[in-house]
């Protein structure tokens, strides 16, 4: 977390700043060529709501990676964190006789505890033993879906009351909003306010600034920085509860991308990787630009395979902004 | 006792006149390792002047802005503001006692406002409710960072970009104001212009004697000889980590500077 130079902040900035846009262009073209090419099947009601339901779990997660990236810090324990809050969560369900609204709230208030309490592990290990974040989160990820495995034995856990599924899991406000899509706008929209608008936010960014000036001014970084890794950490036990509801499952092989994506969408929607500059808005078009490139190609009836190589390009096109933006500070 | 190796110069009498320090260290001590940054070093700031502390590279100079600004403690040795015996455990606790510090590090967010940049830690929040969850009053914030600089005569086009995109100038304008702001008795600058050109120079040396109109002290770091002349109402030399001559304006020029700063001269011999 060294103070990059400042002239090669302002051409970061501005590079940050330009992406986020050239993104939210990009997505609108997306889209655009889409509805053009089936808009029968890709502009329907269903089509539109398979998206943002199919994009609100990585949303959720990526939402929390902002914070956490925005602190020039990286979270990759969010996926297997989901998992392992889904797992003890059914445990917990199960305890409490495997269905009614107890049980449901006692396996919500378990997937929150447990989610925080990875990321809590994260904070400390990232400012109390000093262990960069990269390998400390590496290794928690090993853990939280290591240790899911040992408590299944490896077996996806069913079990969820059928009252989460079917009302959280696929139910919709009024006919029509998912819930799980309402579940995502609330958190991205408290959490865009928290970022831009409150103390928390500005202390998050202050620190990925310089984290020196924060120090003596007297902010408490390394309090700051725990919070804010058990807040990613919170949020990927909540998309773990998100997602028993809407599989019905721990599905503890389905997550082994997640933290990947998660980062990528944070990256694409401008936030830099060396923390100071973050929106939680670009990290919504971050995350719907792969999620329509998804959809659009399964409605042209494109090979599975040609998705994977598609949303892969656009890893690499987010590390690719990366680079120039590390270009432009070694320039100075 | 005084003594001079450096000749045709005459040595001053003793300063100060009997005023009390706003500021005082004396006999402080702090080693890195085996690296003894400071030995029984001594400094007084006194009310309303402009006091330059200047010496060699690696004479202690940085070490002692921060341990007289609260970044870092002594190993030993006592500090005084306004003749009681004070400690700083923190650079807050020396804001506490109304003194700051621009650091020769800057230490600005490149990436926020100068608003932002004034009020890291200090943030204001709305009334209510709305307040007590954080809600940042930005439109305060403004006001009040837009009234600091202009009282300092400070020009900047737009309050909301970020420090980064400012001139060399502008941003040592912005860390000078900032710490003025909430500092109303010493105001520590590290070298503030040191990566400046001419012009930018000029303008923070008169930014520098506005502060010292608004009555609060100023210590300036400076390499700068003729600068710290024009400037300084008392210079102070610091050698291998020990005060070793202190002159008031006009009992020095440039070449007894220098001087003392090699240890030519030293008028406090022990
Ligand atoms: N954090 C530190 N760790 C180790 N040595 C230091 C540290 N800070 C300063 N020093 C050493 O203390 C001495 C005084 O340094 P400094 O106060 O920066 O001098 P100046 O500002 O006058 O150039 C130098 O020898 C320097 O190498
Ligand atoms: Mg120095």
């Amino acid at each position: 977390m060294t103070a990059l130079p400042l002239a090669s902040r302002v051409q970061l900035r501005r590079l940050a700043v330009s992406s986020t846009l050239y993104l939210a262009v990009a997505l609108a073209a997306l889209i655009g060529v889409f509805t053009a090419l089936e808009p029968e099947a890709f502009g329907s009601a269903y089509n539109v709501r398979t998206v943002l339901t199919g994009a609100s779990i990585l949303l959720v997660m990526a939402v929390g990676a902002t914070f956490v990236i925005a602190t020039a810090g990286i979270d990759l324990s969010v996926g297997a964190v989901l998992v392992f809050s889904g797992v003890v969560a059914v445990k917990v369900m199960d305890a409490f006789g495997g269905s009614g609204w107890g049980a449901v709230g006692a396996g919500f208030v378990t997937a929150l505890a447990a989610g925080c309490g990875w990321g809590l592990l994260n904070g400390l290990l990232v400012t109390r033993a000093r262990v960069p974040a990269l390998i400390a989160t590496l290794g928690t990820m090993g853990m939280a879906l290591g240790l899911a495995q040992v408590i299944t034995g490896g077996n996806d856990l069913g079990g969820v009351p059928g009252e989460l599924v079917t009302t959280v899991g696929q139910g919709r406000l009024f006919g029509t909003v998912p819930w799980l899509v309402v579940a995502a706008v609330a958190v991205t929209a408290v959490a865009a306010f928290a970022l831009a608008k409150t103390r928390f936010g500005r202390y998050t960014l202050t620190i990925g600034s310089n984290h020196e000036a924060a120090r003596r001014s007297g902010v408490r970084v390394d309090r700051h920085v725990l919070k804010v890794y058990a807040l990613a950490g919170l949020l990927a036990g909540f998309a773990g509860f998100l997602s028993l509801a809407r599989f019905a499952s721990t599905t503890i092989a389905g997550h082994g991308t997640d933290n990947l994506q998660a980062i990528t969408a944070v990256v694409l929607g401008g936030t830099s990787l060396f923390g100071g500059v973050a929106t939680v808005i670009g990290t919504v078009i971050g995350v719907f630009i792969p999620a329509v490139l998804q959809n659009g190609f399964v409605i042209l009836g494109v090979k599975p395979f040609w998705q994977q190589v598609a949303i892969g390009a656009v890893l690499v096109a987010a590390v690719y902004l990366d680079q120039l933006r590390r270009r432009a500070r070694q320039q100075h | 006792m005084i003594r001079c190796l450096y000749k045709g110069v005459q040595v001053p009498a003793e300063p100060s006149g009997g005023r009390t320090p706003v500021l005082r260290a004396s006999g402080i001590v702090k080693s890195f390792g085996h690296v003894e940054a400071l030995r029984e070093a001594a400094f007084e700031v006194y009310p309303g002047e402009i006091t330059a502390l200047i010496g060699d590279n690696g004479a202690g100079k940085s070490t002692l802005v921060k341990v007289l600004s609260g970044v870092m403690q002594p190993d030993g040795g006592t500090i005084e503001v306004d003749g009681s015996p004070v400690q700083f455990g923190s650079p807050q606790d020396a804001a506490g006692h109304g003194i700051g510090t621009v650091y020769q590090d800057l230490a600005l967010a490149p990436d926020l406002s100068p608003a932002a940049n004034f009020f890291i830690g200090r943030e204001l929040l709305r009334p209510g409710l709305l307040g007590r969850l954080g809600w940042l009053d930005a439109g305060a914030m403004n006001r009040r960072t837009a009234e600091e600089l202009q009282r300092l005569g400070v020009e900047l086009k737009d309050l909301n970009a970020p420090v980064a995109s400012l001139s060399g100038g502008q941003r040592q304008s912005v860390a000078i104001c900032r710490a003025v702001a909430w500092a109303e008795r010493v105001v520590f600058m590290d070298e503030p212009t040191a990566a400046l050109g001419v012009v930018q120079t000029e303008r923070v040396m008169r930014l520098i004697t506005r502060v010292r109109e608004q009555g609060v002290a100023v210590v300036l770091i400076s390499h700068n000889m003729p600068q710290v002349i024009e400037l300084a109402d008392r210079v102070q030399v610091l050698r291998l980590g020990s005060r070793v001559a202190t002159y008031e304006r006009g009992q020095a020029d440039e070449h007894l500077l220098v001087a003392a700063m090699t240890g030519a001269v030293n008028q406090e011999v022990r």
